[in-house]
């Protein structure tokens, strides 16, 4: 436990101090604009494993929360031109304050209707903000990024290293959530709401407590996007595609351990920014549905589950 | 045998009643349960034996001051603080935590229902929950996967995870349902041994000798109401009992 | 300014929205309301078979109407077999098939989405028939002959829908298997079979209901992400799976609609269905007539 422990810790260090360097060290800005959407969607694939993992309240409402996470930026950045940290920073609030919203919906629904209310969120959310005008509108709004400060030689670096901080964080959040007796009270409520409520554990707090985290990491991980696109519509912003993505690729990794939706959302981010690169768009969203499917069917715990099957198999041949 | 009637009672349920709609599935019911008594719930199906636990332990809400346990009003109390006040059940059918081990089943118990002393270790909780396996004779299955159990491994289980939150009042829900004579057997010497633990242990259960052999005392229900309550011989000889039994 | 003849004919249209809002989600009232499949890609499944009533009246001329005919059969094979893979693979499995049910549906139709992109476009489509464009007047009002005719075959799906289920014995078994599975496996009969054959209903009726879409308004590929809200809010409003509690909620929702439109533009109409959705799930979840408690 404890040589894990220092493990992962030194692993975050160089993970971070690797990207540091690479914006210092690599000049062509593409890697970053690359990556930085793989960053992106780990932050948001783990951040829905939170609830949808540990819980097992299905959220297709990561758009909703995506969304308002690029719409906080956009109008702190209108209305203030506050900086990206500020931006960030209410995001996260924002998305905090949706999360306990959500959260207290789970008091009526579980199961299909909770993932079908939150698809209904995601649209009025959308609609909303589409009759907004002073955010853009349906038309969107274009933003002029502000020169960008130092250490970073270039915008798109610094919200590289942005995103990858944010990466951290959520896997900090998550791990510990796994490793502490909030993992293991929401693990009983999804196994059976009731007889954990029976076993003392505090199932709408703990449900509320994880919409919160959950939200708060989507949130904030929306917000940097409207300065990397230096453009916001809502029709993109609230794309279903992020909720299908995001779902995807927690699934292909698996939920039962935090490194599940990260191993998924390189595995899928990667393949989708190659097919977006090489083929078009469209056949990226066809691989998703593909890739969707075929693990639901397939595999229905992931990598992770796969990996630990073998493992177990393995451990019963030598025994 | 039978405590003696000057102690507070532990729980009492006063002109406690739950409609659904237009259905009353309990109608008026008033019983005072004392302190480290063994009492028998019987009733024919549909009579409201599980929607009284129900009330009792938070899975619905009554009318204030209808449930009061151990002096104090717990009908505005969720569930989970109800356990934490000392009231556990098992279920009719189990409700196992199916994706964790057998002692980690035990472990949200011991993680959420007993106050948590941040100076007692993960290890000592888990020391704390093997010896309540032992106990059980469950030990060998610890780190074995819930969904594996057998029947009364399951039924034990429960029972194990209902005392790892260190009850007053356990309620057991027709815990012996479906199990073979021998079974019954050992789980009814679980609840005895149980019962002299200072615990006060709520039984439901259609097997009549358990009912007999076990309770001190006998309460039946019948349409949301009480139709006897008493020592287990004079419940059985209660002409309305044997009606509601035999349906004559 | 909003005057008294604006709602009456807000009134009117959305009545007649509402009947063709009715027949779009007949077939998930059975399908979710009363076999619990979480039919998310039944919206990508309509759509398709828009296309495909599009490809017909394109390619070969063939009124739309009698093209939603002829594919119908098509349709209810392809819903067996929907049904044959859904059951293998989740439920005869078991534990939470629900939830990833509503995965597996969306990969579905993210999938036919993309095939139709790929195939036809991101463009609207739209078809030509007689009825197409004219209009009936009565007074100031202008009623389109397309809505008129969504109406008429909408409201006679509903009553043949209505009638089967009722009258028919597949149908009296159709809603036995939603009420009590065991007991008709009890009786001899086998629940997988009569539900994969409703579930192979409920998609054939998408053949004729998506003549219907397409005969309403121009199609577009991701369509249905529009009609996930329309179709889950009438049939979750309407009690899952009562067949003329889907009429009525279908009519709530097509005069809430049009008035919405009317009021405040057109922008706002996406989120009217998923509003209500989002307020019946909160507030009365066994919907106007349900079936649960």
């Amino acid at each position: 436990m404890k040589r894990n422990g220092v493990f992962f810790w030194v692993g975050a260090a160089v993970f971070l101090i690797a990207i540091a360097l690479m914006t210092k060290l690599i000049t062509n800005e593409y890697p970053f604009f690359a990556g930085y959407v793989i960053l992106q969607f780990i932050v948001l694939a783990v951040a829905w494993s939170i609830l949808g993992g540990h819980a097992g309240y299905v959220n297709f409402g990561t758009s909703a929360f995506f969304g308002m996470g690029v719409y906080t930026a956009v109008f702190l950045f209108k209305v203030a031109g506050a900086p990206l940290l500020v931006q960030i920073a209410a995001a996260a609030a924002v998305g905090a304050l949706m999360g306990f919203a959500l959260g207290l919906l789970t008091l009526r629904m579980q199961g299909i209707f909770f993932s079908i209310a939150t698809i209904a969120l995601t649209i009025v959310i959308e609609t909303s903000i589409t009759n907004w005008r002073y955010v853009g509108g349906a038309a969107g709004i274009q933003l002029q990024r502000p020169p960008v400060t130092w250490p970073f030689s270039g915008y798109v670096q610094m919200l590289f290293f942005v995103q990858a901080v944010l990466v951290v964080l959520a896997v900090v959040v998550s791990r510990y959530i796994q490793n502490s007796w909030i993992g293991r009270g929401l693990q009983a409520l999804r196994d059976d709401e009731l007889a954990a409520e029976c076993t003392g554990v505090p199932t709408l707090r703990l449900k509320v407590l994880a919409c919160v985290v959950s939200g708060a990491l989507m949130c904030a991980a929306g917000a940097p996007a409207a300065m990397y696109l230096q453009y916001a519509d809502p029709s993109s912003a609230f794309n279903l595609n992020y909720s299908v993505s995001t779902l995807a690729m927690s699934l292909i990794g698996g939920t039962a351990h935090w490194a599940g939706p990260i191993v998924g959302a390189i595995l899928l981010g990667t393949t989708q920014q190659l097919l977006t690169v090489t083929i078009s768009s469209e056949v990226n969203v066809l691989v998703l549905g593909v890739m969707l499917v075929l693990f639901v069917v397939a595999a229905p715990e992931g990598l992770i589950g796969l990996l630990r099957r073998v493992r177990d198999k393995r451990r019963e041949g030598k025994q | 045998m039978t405590p003696p009637d000057t102690s507070a009672p532990l729980l009492q349920i006063s002109g406690l009643t739950k409609r659904f709609g237009g259905f009353t599935a309990l109608d008026n019911v008033s019983v005072d349960i004392r302190p480290g008594e063994r009492f028998g719930l019987i009733g024919p199906n549909g009579s409201g034996k599980t929607t009284l636990i129900n009330c009792i332990s938070g899975a619905f809400r009554t009318e204030a001051r209808t449930v009061v346990f151990r002096g104090e009003d717990i009908t505005q109390l969720p569930a989970h603080v109800r356990t934490r006040r000392g009231i556990a059940r098992s279920f009719q059918i189990p409700r196992p935590f199916r994706s964790m081990t057998v002692v980690e089943n035990l472990m949200v118990a011991l993680d959420f229902a007993v106050a948590t002393d941040p100076l007692v270790s993960a290890a000592h909780r888990h020391e704390t929950a093997m010896s309540i396996l032992s106990g059980m004779g469950l030990a060998s299955k610890a780190d074995a996967s819930a969904t594996t159990l057998s029947q009364v491994e399951l039924r034990k289980m429960e029972l194990a995870r209902a005392m790892a939150t260190r009850p007053k009042l356990l309620i057991s829900d027709e815990a012996m349902a479906g199990l073979s004579s021998s079974e019954v057997d050992e789980v009814l010497d679980l609840l005895m041994s149980l019962a002299d633990q200072d615990i006060t242990v709520i039984m439901i259960e259609h097997i009549m000798q358990a009912v007999m052999r076990f309770s001190q005392r006998v309460m039946c229900l019948d349409a949301g109401k009480i139709i006897a309550i008493g020592a287990p011989n004079e419940v059985m000889a209660n002409q309305r009992v044997q009606e509601a039994y035999l349906g004559t | 300014m909003f005057s008294f003849e604006l709602l009456l004919d807000a009134v009117v249209i959305g009545v007649l929205l509402g009947c063709f809002y009715a027949a779009v989600s007949l077939g998930l009232s059975i399908s979710f309301g009363l076999l619990d499949v979480p039919h998310v890609a039944h919206p990508a499944f309509l759509v398709l078979a828009a296309y495909a009533v599009f490809f017909l009246n394109e390619h070969y001329g063939i009124d739309p109407l009698v093209a939603g005919l002829l594919i119908t059969p098509l349709f209810f094979l392809f819903g067996l077999l929907a049904y044959r893979l859904y059951y293998e693979t989740f439920e005869k499995r078991g534990s939470d098939a629900g939830v990833r049910g509503i995965a597996f549906f969306f990969g579905i139709a993210f999938i036919i989405e993309v095939l139709i992109i790929l195939q036809f476009g991101v463009d609207q489509r739209s078809v030509t028939a007689t009825y197409v464009g004219k209009a009936w007047r009565i007074g100031d009002m202008r009623i389109p002959f397309r809505l008129i005719v969504a109406f008429m075959v909408a409201a006679a799906l509903t009553i043949l829908l209505t009638l089967y289920l009722s009258r028919t014995f597949m149908g009296r078994a159709i809603r036995a298997v939603a009420q009590d599975q065991e007991a008709l496996r009890l009786m001899g009969a086998d629940p997988i079979r009569i539900k994969q054959w409703a579930f192979g209903i409920a998609t054939a009726v998408l053949g004729i209901t998506g003549a219907l879409l397409i005969i309403v308004a121009p199609v577009e590929p991701t369509l249905d992400r529009t009609y996930i809200g329309r179709t889950f809010c009438v049939v979750v409003m309407a009690g899952l799976g009562s067949m003329s509690g889907t009429l009525v909620a279908a009519i709530i929702l097509g005069i809430a609609e049009t008035i919405v439109l009317t009021l405040f533009g057109a922008s706002w109409a996406p989120a009217i269905s998923f509003a209500m959705l989002l307020g019946v799930l909160a507030v009365r979840p066994q919907g106007l007539f349900g079936r649960r408690s």
